[in-house]
């Protein structure tokens, strides 16, 4: 039973690690623009571990906003994450809750995506502690060395790298669809949820994630147990 | 920055953890509602769709790049090339477009 431990989650994780690479290098670098030291920088993603929210808190801090709303804001922005750690949940194999609490913190956008998308039943932990150690590595390496070099990359590059995280969840997303129009479905209920919350500015974009992904699971889950009694 | 700075991260610290902490340590050897399992086991192919659209268009500020990009990421993986080739190769013909057209 040492297939798909530690090793294999560093590998699984391997295409986060390639995506926070731009995300983090220009995180470093406007955080060195708005102010921050490079200790300052370093310690928000050492600590924090959340892009959208750290992206945000520069501007905020940028517009003067107060510290305490900063902090209201960046809870605001990670509520989603309750659905997805919820969901996260029933894939994991059951272990001690010292150690759920410890890769707890390690749970993003990017790494659930990838967690719960692995096939077969159950996730081990130490293939979690993989995934998430080099994701969590790159994010905070790259932030630093953002701030020390003080700029992005080349044009072309920094462009077209920009779409790695996206790429990926592509790539996570396919094998599941094919076949499978139950996938097909929730993905796509989801999107234009999420397109319409976007377009209208109903909502923001960390509440319009998780409405437009619980409003698409809970759909197509009344939908296909209709088909079922019927 | 001053001091009010370590209290501000000490502060996104712990509220960006609860929402990650809480249901992974909460829920621990207890069996939800069957419906609930069910909505719940939706829940990551319901993300994945918000979480690329519509943003994966607004990468840049030309729209091209977003629907060259989403594009070719659909078609690589449609072939069957596993996660990491996705996103390499969707990189390699960004980069390519980005020279010639960027």
């Amino acid at each position: 039973m040492q297939e798909h431990g530690f090793s294999s989650g560093l590998k699984a994780g391997a295409s986060i690690a390639i995506g926070y690479f731009p995300v983090a290098l220009t995180f470093g670098l406007l955080a060195k623009t708005t102010g921050l030291s490079l200790i300052e920088a370093t310690a928000m993603s050492i600590f924090v571990f959340a892009g959208a929210a750290q992206y945000i808190s520069l501007s905020l801090i940028t517009a003067g906003v107060l510290p305490a709303l900063i902090v209201v804001n960046t809870f605001i922005v990670n509520i989603r994450h309750f659905l997805m750690t919820a969901a996260l949940n029933e894939k994991m194999e059951p272990d001690a809750r010292w150690k759920k609490a410890l890769y707890a913190f390690g749970i993003t956008d990017e790494t659930f995506t990838v967690l719960a998308t692995q096939p077969g039943d159950k996730i081990r932990t130490s293939f979690a502690a993989g995934v998430i150690v080099i994701s969590y590595g790159s994010w905070v390496v790259f932030t630093s060395l953002g701030h020390l070099i003080g700029a992005s990359l080349p044009g072309f590059l920094q462009a077209s790298m920009s779409i790695a995280l996206y790429a990926m969840f592509v790539g996570l997303l396919v094998p599941s669809m094919k076949g499978n129009r139950k996938v097909v479905s929730l993905a796509l209920i989801a999107a234009l949820f999420n397109s319409l919350f976007y377009f209208t500015g109903w909502l923001s974009t960390g509440w319009a994630i998780m409405v437009s992904t619980l409003a698409s699971a809970i759909i197509i889950e009344l939908i296909s147990r209709k088909g079922v009694a019927a | 920055m001053g001091a009010w700075f370590w209290w501000m991260i000490f502060g996104m610290a712990v509220v960006t953890y609860i929402p990650r902490a809480i249901p992974l340590t909460f829920l621990e050897g207890r069996e939800l509602p069957e419906a609930v399992q069910n909505v719940l086991r939706n829940i990551p192919y319901a993300v994945l769709g918000a979480l690329i659209f519509p943003a994966v268009f607004f990468i840049q500020e030309n729209v091209w790049f977003g629907v060259i990009g989403a594009a070719s990421a659909f078609a690589i993986a449609f072939t069957g090339a596993n996660v990491i080739l996705v996103v390499l190769g969707t990189i390699a013909i960004l980069s390519v477009y980005g020279l010639w057209f960027g």
